[in-house]
């Protein structure tokens, strides 16, 4: 289909801000009589507040005021391992307890030393299956999990259970959660190979690279808080619940973020955001908290880790027939997750295993807060996977492309536990695309080559992720200059999709994108409700949001059109500038004309009735503010029907140095199967920023914690090991399938999720191909266990060991 | 990083200030906006954009702190404060370096350039600002004004650099987004263009 704006790159409006410094995060504001808060924060991975005696830091010249969890929950904390604003119950180290505003930093961390903090160390635990053996310490202090709607409990394993599942066994406990489909029995007895294995898959911190300071100040009662997401309308109302202000009292600021990667797109998961909010509420001044990198390593959320069991097994043609998955999910201080789940469904989704179990459960440890990271599971599992795939093919005869062809997810496919059909899949075509970018029939013969001390490896890897919600909210303005305003509350973390979305919205009205205005940045600019910009959502979700917006407002237009020149709707069209008579197009009138016309009609045509009865609370809000201010196109988006998913493939040359352990890739293709297109760069800067991240988890990144002490060993970039220039090739390659999905008016689904997990499982595969086939059966794989491994040298960490080396 | 300033001259230089050389104390005290207590506090001049600007800067303060919470020059980005990631990358003298990491006592007598000094009079973006925008190079945009600081040193001393030069050059930035190809295709442009 041809399109005027769909397909094609643009300037995203707060593209020239972010080369110029000109655009504001919120570390970036600054207010008459702003004063500063800093954290004092839990010295101890575990422990309960006794007394806090603030009276001397009270008593300093320039400090203004504390804040503690006795402010801010009057009646007792919230019981749950939610990450709380402040807490007098530590679960992790560095967790915040109280914070102090002061005239500068420098007296504010003065007043919190003259602070006398009496706090009672409770025992911690590091490791989830350290926790679930008999007589070891838990994480939280009503237990080392949580069961949803009954509370903390306890989970204990035998010693015996847990040394067993360490040495590479099933685990035999009853787990928390499961599914399964299929005839699992008779899914093995069908295999002609069969690999069994234990794994290990690290968290890490999402590490973004903007630290969540944020700024408050409060006016004739309203609140307004500049800080950062990844959602600012989702964001809006429960961030409004935390502070204890009502919707309508509450501003939310926020031009651009700094990266969110899941963890800045609700607002429980950056509640810290209050303490400003709530500070100077209290002391009645503006108030700028500046997050220290880490503070961000410890509340800025990580990836969880896995523990897990499998058993996978593949008929002789192929054909993924049964996969049996158990896994030990690390929940760590504060936050969760549902990584396991997701890891689970995603392998059902991409190798449309025919007969499938699920087990996991769920345990908290004193490390840093968990929570949704790129690709939660999915990646994860991915890169455990893809060796396993090129050890069935080898087993089995097969070509590795062809195996993956075989099992490949298309049209008509359904996978995970309800058989859930897909709203489209072109895997083949992702992997045939994929291959011939690549040259994989002029490479393949290059693996395991060598040269010296260096050896060829070849991989590749597939992602997926389910990447499309639905049920928002649109709201479009036709104002009396002719102009579109598109109100769009996607944050703004440098995907570009608040801009690329909104212009499903200019395609649908022909307008030239100069026409538009992208209204977005604060709440108070009246914004619909979006949903999280997490999980891929945005470009499947806003832009059906932003397309029915303005289909309204074209009906709307054409009936204004019909009722002042006479004859039906349907005699109607638009041209960008005009609406028109499509028999005569001199017969009718401009943009403007008929955005002053609704004005003057009101009622439905200025947004004053006859609203969508299931708009949402945030978006209603927003259209009683704009009611008469325009001409109004306002949608809400029902349900769509079955799965949208996000796809892609990913092939890559390395050259190991087996004297070194270390590698350097030589090639890396990656291809995205995610609908149309909207924004080919946009696309693009997808695929090669998950390629990086999937460079970090396949080889890279991982939590470190000191296991004597419970300290993070890992809280700045370089331990962390956030992949640099010189870890990432000099050049990605990259391309697109580009087929349209049906259940989007412009065929688009996301692509940001699993565009990490294909580099993980190609990079991976690569690193197994390029050792003969060895699978390490873990992600990261860091040179020292390369080096180890070819040297013979065994490991003498902990098998399965989290948050510190692995075994 | 420049070779002039390097951390441990840093150091040195928060030593005879009278600061205590840790790293963590630094990140308190470099941001604070009070005279510490028996320092002496200096008005100074320095070249700041191509204009000499009178401030007040106490003894520890970091360039980075004075650029942002004395001149209002935000552009400058605070991603670490101690070194690691190169967010808050200026040049001085012509080389780049981390703001963060430098005492603005230190830099009295050089040319300071943050990104607020690239654009021309008359708007126009500079060359790497602008193949940065026609490249998409920033996600976010919060390591941005960094890596345009590390391009336009760059394309300074080698103004047509190699990919891998570039590269190599880049190094000291780090992108969480992972936006690397699309600054190198940036400087690329740049070079071309510049
Ligand atoms: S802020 Fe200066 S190097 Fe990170
Ligand atoms: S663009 Fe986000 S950190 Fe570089």
């Amino acid at each position: 289909m041809a399109y005027m704006h769909i397909g094609k790159d643009f300037v995203p409006p707060d593209v020239p801000g972010k080369v110029t410094g000109r655009i504001k995060y919120a570390e970036d504001y600054a207010r008459d009589g702003m004063v500063y808060a800093r954290l004092l924060t839990s010295p101890v991975p575990h422990g309960r507040v006794v007394n806090i005696d603030a009276s001397a830091a009270l008593a300093m010249e320039g400090v203004f005021g504390i804040l503690t969890a006795d402010d801010v929950y009057p009646d007792g904390e919230p019981q749950s391992p939610s990450l709380k604003v402040l807490t007098n119950e530590p679960t992790l180290m560095g967790e915040p307890i109280l914070a102090v505003a002061a005239i500068d930093e420098k007296t504010a961390e003065d007043a919190i030393a003259a602070i006398s903090l009496t706090i009672e160390r409770l025992p911690f635990v590091l490791d989830p299956l350290d926790s679930l053996s008999e007589g070891g310490a838990n994480a939280y202090n009503g237990g080392n999990t949580f069961i949803f709607r009954e509370g903390f409990a306890e989970e204990k394993w035998t010693a015996d259970q847990v040394a067993s599942f360490r040495s590479g066994n099933e685990p035999t406990a009853e787990a928390q959660q499961s599914w399964e489909y299929g005839d699992l029995a008779a899914g093995f007895a069908a295999a002609d190979f069969v690999h069994e294995t234990t794994f290990s898959t690290a968290g890490y911190p999402h590490m973004s690279m903007e630290p969540r300071s944020a700024m408050a100040y409060w006016e004739n009662g309203k609140c307004f808080l500049h800080g950062t997401s990844q959602s600012l309308s989702a964001i809006a109302e429960p961030m409004a619940a935390i502070v204890g202000v009502p919707l309508e009292d509450f501003v939310f600021i926020n031009e651009a973020t700094g990266g969110g990667f899941g963890q800045r797109a609700r607002a429980g998961s950056i509640p810290s955001m209050a303490i400003p909010a709530k500070l100077s509420q209290k002391i009645n001044r503006p108030v700028m908290m500046r997050v220290t990198r880490e503070e961000e390593f410890t509340i800025g959320g990580a990836r969880q880790g896995l523990q897990g069991w499998l058993k996978v097994g593949f008929k002789s043609d192929g054909s993924m027939s049964a996969m049996d998955m158990y896994c030990i999910s690390d929940n760590g201080g504060k936050g969760g997750g549902g990584d396991a789940n997701s890891a689970a469904a995603g392998v059902s989704a991409l190798y449309q295993t025919e007969a499938m179990r699920f087990r996991n459960t769920s345990i908290g440890t004193n490390t840093g807060h968990r929570g949704a990271q790129r690709g939660p599971g999915e990646n994860q599992i991915m890169a455990i996977m893809a060796p396993i795939m090129d050890k069935a093919a080898e087993s089995l005869g097969l070509d590795r492309l062809e195996i993956r062809k075989l099992n490949a997810a298309q049209n008509g496919d359904v996978s995970g536990p309800r058989s859930e059909p897909f709203t489209s899949a072109y895997m083949p075509e992702a992997l045939e695309m994929g291959a011939a970018q690549f040259d994989w029939e002029g490479k393949k013969g290059r693996a395991r080559q060598t040269n010296g001390s260096k050896v060829r490896g070849l991989g590749i890897g597939q992602g997926y992720h389910n990447a499309g919600r639905s049920g928002m909210d649109g709201i479009v303005r036709l104002m009396p200059s002719g102009r579109l305003q598109i109100h769009n509350g996607v944050g703004n973390l440098g995907t570009y999709s608040y801009a690329s979305t909104s212009r499903a919205a200019a395609e649908v009205l022909k307008m030239a994108w100069e026409n538009c205005d992208v209204v977005t940045g604060r709440t108070d600019r009246h914004l619909p409700i979006t949903s999280p910009q997490d999980g891929s959502n945005s470009i499947f979700t806003n832009t059906r949001t932003c397309f029915g917006a303005a289909q309204d407002l074209l009906a709307k237009m054409k009936e204004i059109a019909a009722m002042d020149f006479g004859g039906d709707v349907a005699d109607y069209d638009v041209d960008g500038v005009r609406v028109h008579q499509i028999a005569d197009n001199t017969v009718g009138m401009t943009y403007a004309e008929v955005a002053q016309r609704g004005m003057e009609l009101g009622g439905k045509f200025s947004g004053e009735s006859d609203l969508p009865e299931e708009l949402n609370t945030l978006t209603a809000l927003s259209v009683s503010r704009l009611a008469g201010s325009a001409l109004m196109g306002i949608y809400h988006d029902p349900s769509h029907s079955n799965n949208p998913p996000g796809f892609t493939v990913t092939f890559t040359e390395i050259e190991l140095d087996k004297e070194t352990g270390k590698f350097e890739i030589l090639d890396l293709v990656t291809i995205a199967e995610c609908g149309t297109v909207v924004h080919p760069q946009g696309v693009a800067n997808q695929l090669r920023g998950g390629a990086v991240w999937g460079i970090g988890l396949s080889v890279l990144e991982r939590h470190l914690y000191d296991p004597q002490n419970g300290l993070p060993a890992s809280s700045g970039f370089w331990q962390s090991k956030i992949p640099t220039y010189l870890d990432t090739p000099a050049e990605i390659g990259t391309g697109w399938v580009d087929l349209p999905d049906p259940e989007n008016p412009v065929g688009a689904r996301g692509i940001g999720e699993p565009s990490m997990g294909a580099v993980s499982a190609a990079l991976n595969a690569a690193i197994s191909d390029a050792l003969g086939g060895h699978m390490f059966d873990a992600a990261p794989v860091t040179t020292d266990m390369i080096i180890n491994h070819i040297a013979g040298v065994s490991e003498d960490a902990t098998p399965l060991a989290q948050n510190n080396f692995r075994g | 990083m420049n070779p002039k300033l390097t951390r441990r001259r840093f150091i040195k230089g928060v030593i005879a200030s009278g600061a205590a050389a840790t790293s963590t104390t630094i990140w308190y005290t470099a941001n604070g906006q009070s005279r510490p207590a028996g320092a002496v506090e200096r008005m100074i001049r320095i070249n700041i954009n191509g204009q000499m600007r009178n401030v007040d800067v106490a003894p520890q303060e970091t360039l980075a702190s004075t650029l942002r919470y004395k001149l209002g020059l935000t552009g400058t980005k605070l991603g670490c404060n101690r070194g690691e990631c190169g967010a808050c990358t200026v040049l001085v003298d012509d080389i780049p370096s981390y703001a963060c990491s430098i005492l603005t006592h230190s830099v009295k007598n050089m040319r300071v350039e943050s990104v607020e000094g690239l654009e021309a009079a008359n708007g126009d973006l500079h060359p790497v600002q602008q193949a940065f925008v026609d490249e998409l190079s920033p996600q976010c945009g919060y390591c941005t004004p960094g890596q345009v600081m590390s391009a336009v040193g760059l394309l300074r001393s080698n103004p047509n650099p190699t990919r891998e030069e570039a590269r190599q050059a880049m190094a000291g930035n780090i992108c969480r987004c992972g936006s690397y190809d699309s600054y190198l295709n940036g400087v690329m442009r740049a070079a071309q263009i510049g």
